[in-house]
């Protein structure tokens, strides 16, 4: 597609904005169906099976297909979605992190508790409580990088001191009842429905915007360009999926016609918040590199002058630092905070962004993957619910559903290494 | 050093380099040259201490006594580091290229143009298709191609490439050849070319004989740990650089006398 030639490139160009758009949206569906083929299939099965899911469901349960339930779907899954990106960090590292679950019910418990304890303000028991999980992943991280102990038994005696620690500090038996009202809006409170709006418009005039300047600087400096097909499929699928959310969101969803519910839930664009400067770290710095560089051949990093070391430890840090943020999601979610709470959300963490196409084995998988994975599971547990059925099967369908993933995984894995020799 | 041009100094001297492990000698007071603007290959069979020579230059591993020049000064290279400050890249013969990332991140890995604080795509995109014109290498495609996708010469280029970026002087290739086939061992031969003809030193180390002979212009060889040989590639032969290196009679064939 792209010319390396300095003579080819006005050619492309030319090619690129009249004739042979037609051609190049051909060729990138090919490059796309032997991307497929190879395994290489990042967040794609994942969206259609969202999509088999919600038609599925909606099917099945009256209530599914409603607005109450698509803004409890989104609420839902935003303690999921940010405690998996924080493991897409460490996967993407091919580390693991069994911690992170009771590091986020840790990070909400010391958030209770210093609060009612220390007579302090609200905002600053938050920074303490994140403080104390970017502490723990420091901790982590040394361990792994420095000590050299492999991260699964590292993490996996993190995940039982912490829940001893958790205990200790919530008390035996204990219940704290989150009442900071800026912690509780997080899951429980919509944005105003002009907001919602210009949020829509914000985030699709974004990614227009900022694909064609990318494609302009790219003519300009005589760089082949993707086909044009490409972007605007891509935009217009943004704008569909957001504006048609934002206008669903937006409609009065209460069963109470004096006090009515509308709008985008604020656990939405708390994701967004996380999701955007992530992103931008992992894509667009040399630390993101470094990242998948680490992840994809940890010598070739370190030959190349990379601090192999320092830089998993910050990648243990930024992990424990989200799944805190989760844990504060959490809590305002259940509105309360126990000596179990985050105990059993990691292997679900896990599993949104293995589903969503995070690669197990390292340096491959994006922080979307980790939104669609996390949308996955929250739907089949939302719609398993609704449908009452046992929650024994719920738990046993996110299994399966995992597996199916990492095997997909693993195959794609090892046709990449038979096609690259 | 007085100021003699700077193709008349070694880019790099050895003088009397030993190295010894335990009481294996591995190298004992050999002395080594590599010119700007020429391919030195450097051969000897298996164990002869090619290995152990190039480690030293390349920081990984410093020898026990002997002196290094670097462009005529005395230096000392005690660490990886310290070698690709003084210009010194070497391209190992285990590539050391990460297969997911593409081409241009794979050149300029842990070395990346940063404008603000986000990386710099078109400038390095711009000077990694400008280096690779400037090899003339026409075997790949896309330098927005994932390195997974590509086949053992063209990481072989890659990996050749990358040296090239960062002004080094000295570049060192561990058996550029050794797994390629008959079409990429040519044209990364001609790359290898092409990079001295540029005005760097480059060192190759090669076991194919006739690859040498092809490309070196001098050719240094190794026998026990001793340099036994320094010939002008244009003046010998094959049965000669044979003899050097096994160690047979090479009283009958003297040299560099040829046929």
């Amino acid at each position: 597609m792209s010319q390396k030639q300095p003579q080819d490139s006005n050619q492309t160009q030319l090619d690129d904005e009249n004739v042979s758009q037609v051609l190049t949206f051909k060729q990138e569906a090919t490059t796309f169906l032997n991307g497929v083929r190879q395994g290489r299939m990042g967040s794609f099965p994942a969206v259609i099976g969202f999509l088999v899911l919600v038609v599925l469901f909606s099917f099945l349960s009256p209530v599914f297909f409603t607005q109450l339930n698509f803004a409890n779907l989104l609420q839902q899954s935003a303690p999921l979605i940010i405690l998996a990106m924080g493991l897409v960090f460490i996967l993407l590292i091919a580390e693991i992190d069994l911690s992170a679950g009771v590091t986020s019910g840790l990070a909400s418990a010391i958030f209770v508790v210093v609060l009612k304890n220390l007579g302090i303000p609200w905002w600053l028991s938050i920074i303490l409580s994140l403080l104390a999980g970017v502490t723990i992943g420091l901790v982590i991280g040394i361990m792994v990088a420095k000590v050299g102990i492999p991260s699964f038994v590292v993490t996996l005696a993190a995940f039982l001191a912490f829940q001893g620690l958790q205990l200790m500090v919530i008390g035996q038996g204990g219940l704290y009842r989150v009442e900071t009202p800026a912690i509780l809006a997080l899951e429980n409170d919509n944005l105003s429905v002009g907001f919602g709006w210009a949020l829509a418009v914000l985030l699709v005039g974004f990614v227009s915007i900022n694909g064609l300047v990318s494609r302009r600087r790219r003519t300009k400096n005589g760089h082949a360009n993707r086909a044009i097909s490409t972007l605007y499929f891509r935009v217009a699928t943004t704008a569909l999926v957001v504006f048609t959310s934002v206008y669903f969101l937006n409609l009065p969803r209460g069963s109470n016609p004096e006090f009515q519910i509308q709008g985008v839930p604020v656990a939405a664009l708390v994701v967004l918040v996380v999701l955007i400067p992530c992103s931008y770290l992992l894509n667009r710095t040399p630390f993101g590199i470094h990242v998948y560089a680490v992840g994809g051949n940890p010598e070739a990093a370190r030959r190349a002058g990379i601090n192999v070391s320092s830089l998993r430890i910050i990648i243990f840090m930024i992990g424990s630092g989200l799944a805190s943020i989760s844990g504060l999601m959490a809590a305002s979610r259940v509105g309360t905070v126990d000596a179990a709470a985050g105990r059993t959300i990691v292997l679900s963490g896990v599993a949104a962004a293995v589903v969503g196409g995070v690669s197990l084995f390292g340096g491959r998988g994006k922080l979307t993957d980790a939104v669609v994975g996390g949308l996955v599971i929250a739907v089949i547990d939302n719609g398993l619910g609704l449908l009452s059925l046992p929650a024994g099967l719920n738990l046993a369908v996110t299994g399966g559903v995992l597996l199916m993933a990492a095997t997909a995984d693993a195959l794609s894995r090892k046709h990449g290494n038979l096609n690259s020799r | 050093m007085s100021t003699p041009s700077m193709r008349d100094v070694p880019v790099i001297e050895l003088k009397s380099v030993a190295k010894s492990f335990g009481a294996v000698k591995v190298l004992s007071g050999v002395n080594f040259v590599a010119m700007a603007g020429q391919v030195t290959a450097l051969v000897g069979d298996n164990g002869a201490g090619k290995s152990t020579l190039i480690k030293g230059m390349a920081g990984v591993q410093s020898y026990d006594s002997g002196t290094i020049l670097f462009e005529g000064n005395e230096v000392h290279i005690k660490s990886p580091v310290d070698a690709s400050n003084l210009g010194i890249e070497v391209v190992y013969q285990d590539l050391a290229l990460c297969d997911n990332l593409d081409v241009v991140q794979n050149m300029f890995l842990g070395r990346e143009v940063v404008r603000a604080i986000s990386i710099d795509d078109e400038t390095m995109e711009q000077k990694a298709t400008k280096t690779l014109a400037g090899l003339s290498v026409r075997n790949i495609s896309s330098v927005r191609q994932k390195v997974s996708s590509l086949s053992g010469g063209q990481r072989q280029t890659v990996a050749i490439a990358r040296s090239v970026l960062w002004e080094n002087k000295l570049v060192i290739l561990d058996e550029p050849t050794a797994a390629l086939g008959v079409s990429q061992t040519k044209q990364v031969l001609k790359m290898v070319r092409n990079l001295a003809d540029s005005g760097l030193a480059v060192i190759l180390i090669s076991h194919n004989m006739q690859e040498v002979l092809a490309v070196a212009d001098r050719i240094q060889i190794l026998r026990l740990g001793q340099m036994v040989a320094n010939l002008k590639a244009s003046e010998t032969n094959l049965n000669s650089i044979v003899s050097h290196i096994t160690g047979a009679e090479n009283l009958s064939i003297s040299g560099e006398a040829g046929l």
